[in-house]
């Protein structure tokens, strides 16, 4: 009987500290998987805080409204002009502007690269050709940048000069030319997993009452797959107004509220860079203005990304 | 009787052309898509090789043993010695200008090298030594044969006078061009000839180790809980939308993070791969938690049940057995996250990893920059021999990326297994 109770209570004993061991690893895990939350979190305070900060010294409604946008800080307290101005709508308008050309560049391309993988390709073209294209994605931005810039914008600025336009050498289309390419990957592979899951009974049916496949495609296929390629699109535009490096190498500082593609605009990416690099002092309106235009990046992707998940999501269930 | 099939066949035709088109238009677009990229690659190849090699002069220098002491060869002037050596091999350098151009042929740091060179074999003191320099970085490109010549003289960067002693030297059979070790080797340099990448390397080695050993962990463990632990609740949902969101937030906001909380706020060092990687970390943990979740997704539940059949615990049987079958899918992601860390320039920007340094980085707390920083840095500089050093520091990234995903690649298709 003795024993009995004691083996009893070493089992007792083990599972008491099985029990502790399995909650322990538990909470282990929970915390880790909180460093994602934590982070967002980390993100969203920091920019709004800045922000504030910044929205102290220059009125929110002058950095939403406001059409100039020349940082400065005073030197002297009394200087002329020492405010400096701080109105986003040019770097908006420069960002929208550069993201619309590069996204005009990769949806053509993006989307008939996808219909062809899916559609067309043999698996043996199709195993050699998406990698490839992947490859592009793969390549640091900074790449990209520095041929806009030693490249296509001199490419741009010969070729304009030679039937009579006057093309900056900065010009947006050379930015816009290079993130079109960097993007075609992102609507490629996207948009070829939603043409794939496109159902083969309406491929099928659609064969089945006389239709070619281009046909088919074009009033099947691409009817069904559209909420799946419109997430694909705002991804691709949520990386397009976010990418950075491409921009400040081959766009312009300057900002300029233009919708002209041949001359030099400047991005909210862009001036987050130029005004946290080299000296800075923390305080100054001008550093903190940087936070303000993270904020508004933050925001700006932030609504893309939803929309893009949220579109993508509701797609999925409609076939399974 | 034969109208309707004319027109049917008419019809037929123009539908059959419409395919042809259509599918015309999917090949064309992979094709403009994949030219580009074969450019972009050739180009940058082609300016790049270049900067593998360098134009070395050979210069008879005299070593006198009265102006060099011995004990303490370090605190010679070796670059007075240097200039009269040039001067007395081409005396007709008489005026200053002239002199001035001399000097210019060879590199700024040429002193540096004969200073070496007498440190390593101090038998050449008191003799009149023939010692190789580098020469500088216009000479170098003008016998490379990249300035031409017959260009007016005040527009290119190399005088008459300096062509006709670097083909004087030519014929003299003191000029070289050997594999330039130093670009692989050395830090970076205001003088192009001098420049190298191997601190810009180091850098990007400490912050994705940083990186490494902070997100693989975490990202890993995050994947077990969502997959294997948590239950479908809005907790976990929240976690999975969030991982989600913030997979497709732009790097630059990391680098703000960075920048606002680990600088300001927790006081961390400007500059460091230390700071760096953990920015890193966090902008690469999605990636490793969406790839492992999906090779733990991939494990059969099968292995599960029959751990949990002869009496294994939860923790148990997600440690013993589950994660170490998901483990080369997860390896794999996290490798593809690594890659992409190791392009990732715009956060390294915001922490200040963007310095002029010339030392190579000998721990995670020195200052630091990256690989990519170094050719964002090199492209901004004006100096026409920074443009090769750029390319060729592309090429070297590229390298690196493609061992990396070649790792991946091999990981993937050598254990991972299919069920």
């Amino acid at each position: 009987m003795n024993e009995t109770t004691s083996d009893q209570i070493v089992i007792r004993r083990s599972s008491a500290r099985r029990k502790t061991i399995e909650l322990l690893i538990t909470a282990i895990l929970i915390l880790c998987s909180l460093v994602a939350v934590l982070t967002t979190i980390g993100i969203v305070l920091s920019l709004a805080f800045e922000a504030f900060r910044f929205f102290q010294k220059v009125p929110i409604h002058e950095f939403l409204f406001g059409i100039e946008w020349s940082p400065q800080t005073a030197l002297r307290a009394d200087q002329v002009g020492s405010s400096g101005s701080f109105g986003a709508i040019p770097l908006v308008t420069g960002t929208l502007l550069i993201s619309a050309i590069a996204m005009a560049v990769a949806t053509p391309l993006g989307l008939m690269s996808a219909i062809y993988l899916a559609e067309y390709a043999s698996s043996r073209a199709r195993s050699v050709i998406k990698p490839l294209l992947e490859l592009l994605a793969g390549i640091p931005t900074v790449v990209y940048g520095f041929f806009a810039a030693l490249v296509i914008a001199p490419m741009l600025r010969n070729g304009g000069e030679s039937v009579g336009f006057s093309v900056s050498s900065e010009s947006a289309l050379a930015a816009g030319l290079a993130m079109g390419i960097m993007i075609v990957p992102l609507i490629s592979s996207l948009s070829d997993d939603v043409i794939n899951a496109v159902p083969q009974s309406l491929r099928d049916a659609s064969y089945g009452i006389g239709a070619t496949k281009a046909e088919t495609i074009r009033k099947i296929i691409l009817p069904a797959a559209v909420p799946g390629i419109a997430g694909s699109l705002l991804l691709a535009a949520s990386r397009a107004i976010g990418e950075t490096m491409i921009v400040v190498m081959a766009a312009g500082l300057a900002a300029n509220l233009t919708a002209n593609p041949l001359e030099a605009v400047t991005t909210v990416t862009v001036q987050i860079v130029t005004l946290l690099t080299g000296d800075q002092e923390f305080d100054s309106a001008k550093t903190l203005s940087a936070f303000a235009l993270g904020l508004l990046l933050f925001i700006m992707t932030l609504i893309l990304n939803i929309l893009a998940l949220k579109i993508v999501d509701r797609y999925k269930e409609q076939y399974d | 009787m034969t109208e309707p099939i004319n027109i049917h066949l008419a019809e037929g035709n123009g539908r059959h052309r419409a395919e042809t088109r259509f599918k015309a238009y999917g090949i064309i677009a992979i094709a403009v898509s994949l030219g580009f990229l074969c450019v972009m690659v050739v180009s940058i190849g082609l300016r790049g090789a270049p900067a593998f090699t360098q134009t070395f002069i050979q210069i008879g220098i005299e070593l006198p043993a009265d102006k060099i002491d011995r004990k303490d060869i370090a605190d010679t002037r070796f670059g007075a010695l240097v200039k009269s050596a040039l001067r007395e091999m081409f005396p007709d350098a008489r005026t200053r200008s002239d002199k001035k151009q001399l000097y210019r042929l060879i590199s700024a740091n040429a002193e540096y090298t004969v200073r070496e060179r007498v440190i390593d074999n101090p038998d050449l003191i008191g003799t009149n030594a023939n010692l190789w320099v580098r020469a500088s970085s216009d000479a170098d490109l003008f016998i490379r044969g990249n300035i031409d010549a017959t260009l007016d003289e005040n527009q290119r960067r190399i005088s008459d006078k300096q062509i006709a002693w670097l083909e004087q030297l030519k014929t003299a059979q003191k000029v070289e061009t050997r594999f330039n070790t130093r670009f692989l080797t050395g830090g970076d340099s205001r003088e192009p000839e001098q420049a190298g990448i191997l601190g810009a390397v180091v850098g990007s080695v400490f912050s994705l180790t940083v990186c490494f050993l902070l997100a693989f962990p975490l990202g890993v463990l995050t994947a077990v809980y969502l997959e294997e632990f948590a239950e479908r609740n809005r907790i976990s949902r929240l976690i999975e939308v969030n991982i989600n969101n913030l997979a497709a937030v732009p790097s630059i906001v990391f680098g703000l993070l960075g920048l606002a909380i680990f600088l300001n706020f927790f006081g961390f060092q400007r500059s460091t791969p230390l700071v760096g990687g953990m920015v890193l970390a966090l902008m690469t943990l999605p990636t490793i938690i969406i790839a492992s979740r999906a090779s733990l997704r991939a494990v059969p539940p099968s292995v599960r049940e029959a751990a949990m059949g002869i009496g294994a615990s939860k923790v148990q049987t997600t440690f013993h057995h589950v994660v170490p079958l998901a483990m080369p899918g997860m390896l794999t992601g996290s490798i593809i996250g690594m890659a992409q860390a190791l392009g990732e320039t715009a956060p390294l920007l915001m922490i200040g990893m963007v310095a002029f340094i010339a030392d190579v980085p000998q721990g995670i707390t020195d200052a630091a920059t990256a690989l990519p920083v170094q050719i964002f840095l090199w492209a901004d500089s004006p100096e026409r021999g920074f443009l090769e050093k750029t390319s060729a520091a592309i090429m070297v990234l590229l390298v690196f990326l493609v061992i990396m995903n070649l790792i991946a690649i091999y990981l993937r298709q050598r254990l991972e297994r299919r069920w």
